[in-house]
């Protein structure tokens, strides 16, 4: 099609001019699609520790949930644009990244932990409290379970903002010439007006959301698929 | 062991002069004086709003009375582990886990060494007929049977007192009848003392030993009935002219009950 409307190479590649792209600088972008997707994974696993964590946190002690809840909104509101140049300077580059990618995951797990471990059965509640069953029992017996399938919602959500605050970052440092993650080599095949190179990192960029997407939705199923609505199939 | 109804029987626990008001100010509950004596099937029977589920809750320390006492016997008060078990109207289970699971939470939450445990939760399920379900998961159960595992987890502490909400409200009549049966023959089997709280007539009068039937606006006891007819019951029990008569008395007794509440 490109071929046909005689688009410029330099406008929208081919797919095919892609492919050879994809084939030629397949070091460099498999390196660079490496860094990203460290940093990522770094950064969700992180988020989800520290969403859940505080969550449990906020959930066992009021006094706790009132002082730092309005720190998380914080985190949460101030756009990761914005954010990510200032701590560009603070921190060096590869953690400033990670500190990204973790700011925008974080949240949507704190919230839907937080949001799971309120939601439990009135009447299991008092069974336990029947049974005498210490804080330590509710939390690990009732309440973590009760949240599972809210806290998986909120890691399906992190694993894709994750992705897009390493990119943010990157690309805002890339624009200040250092870097290499694959979202940089965006901003530096930019520069450079290798556009055929910058169509393939952003495939490649793609990809890496899509899996990431379908490995969150594989151990989605794999937990639930026993027992909650969510992840049974229609009709059983 | 005593028989059923005998006057005097000390009671396991009684409440005395319990009234329980809530913080939306409604009073749920004055002036309830109850005994819950050893061995019986106590049914409470009352309409909707007779306080009948919160004098249960409030025997099993799941509420505080705002008036009253709730005075368990000496020998009930040293016994604390293993005194109560309790099912709720809905059965109550954890989806996330398989039903011997769900029955072992009671013995998990006490600390009962592994195999201990499962020997008595492979007991509990037995005895609710169930044997064969342990590895299935609630969701995969029909009304009735995630009910009897209900009452397998209730059971498998062997507790002294077992108190039951309206456990069969929810279930077709076929269940219904069928659970009674099943009930009445466990209870015979363990001499546990039940306390049952039930809207039907027709249930507290095959079910129980004794009936206290409540009133409403407040929540008190209007007045008892001591059903005689001799255990083991069965169909031939629910067909005969004796249980005829007696739902009409216990029939007669609620609608007074119920008069009684909204001249209030």
């Amino acid at each position: 099609m490109v071929r046909l409307a005689h688009i410029q190479p330099y406008v929208l590649p081919a797919p095919s001019i892609i492919l050879q792209t994809f084939i030629a600088d397949k070091a460099l972008l498999t390196q660079s699609l490496l860094v990203t997707l460290i940093t990522t994974l770094e950064g969700f696993l992180l988020a989800a520790i520290g969403g859940v964590g505080l969550a449990v946190l906020f959930n066992l002690s009021r006094l706790v949930e009132y002082s730092f809840y309005p720190f998380a909104v914080i985190l949460q509101v101030t756009p990761i644009v914005a954010v990510a140049p200032l701590l560009l300077i603070y921190l060096p580059q590869p953690l400033a990244v990670l500190a990204c990618a973790w700011i925008v995951a974080f949240f949507p797990v704190l919230a839907n932990t937080t949001l799971g471990l309120n939601s439990i059965d009135r009447n299991l509640a008092d069974l336990f409290a029947l049974y005498g069953a210490s804080r330590g029992q509710v939390l690990w017996n009732l309440k973590l379970p009760s949240a599972l399938p809210y806290i998986l919602g909120g890691l399906r959500i992190a694993g894709g903002l994750s992705l897009i605050g390493a990119v943010v970052a990157e690309i805002a440092a890339g624009s200040a010439g250092a870097g290499s993650g694959l979202a940089y080599r965006i901003v530096e095949s930019g520069y450079r007006l290798n556009i055929p190179r910058m169509f393939a990192a952003l495939e490649l960029l793609s990809i890496a959301g899509i899996v990431i997407f379908y490995a969150l939705a594989f151990v989605n199923h794999i937990a639930l698929r026993r027992w909650h609505e969510s992840a049974l199939e229609a009709g059983s | 062991m005593p028989p059923a109804n005998a006057p005097h029987t000390d009671p396991i626990v009684a409440l005395r002069g319990v009234g329980k008001t809530f913080p939306s100010g409604t009073v749920a509950l004055a002036g309830l004086d109850l005994d819950v004596r050893e061995g019986e099937f106590l049914s409470l029977l009352g309409p909707s709003g007779c306080g009948k589920s919160t004098a249960l809750r409030i025997i099993a320390g799941l509420t505080e009375p705002t008036q009253g006492v709730v005075d368990w016997t000496a020998e009930a008060k040293t016994k604390n582990e293993n005194r109560l078990g309790f099912v709720f109207q809905e059965p109550t289970l954890m989806p996330w886990a398989n039903v011997s699971n769900n029955v072992l939470l009671p013995l998990k939450l006490k600390g009962v060494a592994a195999e201990q445990a499962s020997k008595r939760v492979a007991a509990a399920l037995d005895r609710v007929g169930l044997q064969k379900f342990g590895t299935a998961y609630p969701r995969e159960l029909s009304g009735g049977m995630r009910m009897r595992v209900s009452i397998a987890r209730a059971l498998v502490t062997e507790p002294e007192l077992l108190l039951m909400d309206e456990p069969f409200a929810a279930l077709d009549e076929i269940t219904r009848f069928k659970l009674n049966n099943d009930l009445l023959q466990v209870w015979q089997a363990l001499r546990t003392t039940v306390v049952f709280v039930t809207h039907s007539v027709f249930e507290s009068v095959y079910l129980s030993s004794r009936i206290v039937v409540m009133a409403a606006r407040p929540g008190r006891v209007f007045t008892e009935l001591v059903i005689d007819a001799p255990y083991p019951r069965d169909q031939t029990f629910r067909t005969s002219a004796d249980y005829a008569a007696l739902c009409r008395r216990t029939s007669d007794a609620l609608g007074q009950a119920m008069a009684a509440g909204d001249g209030q």
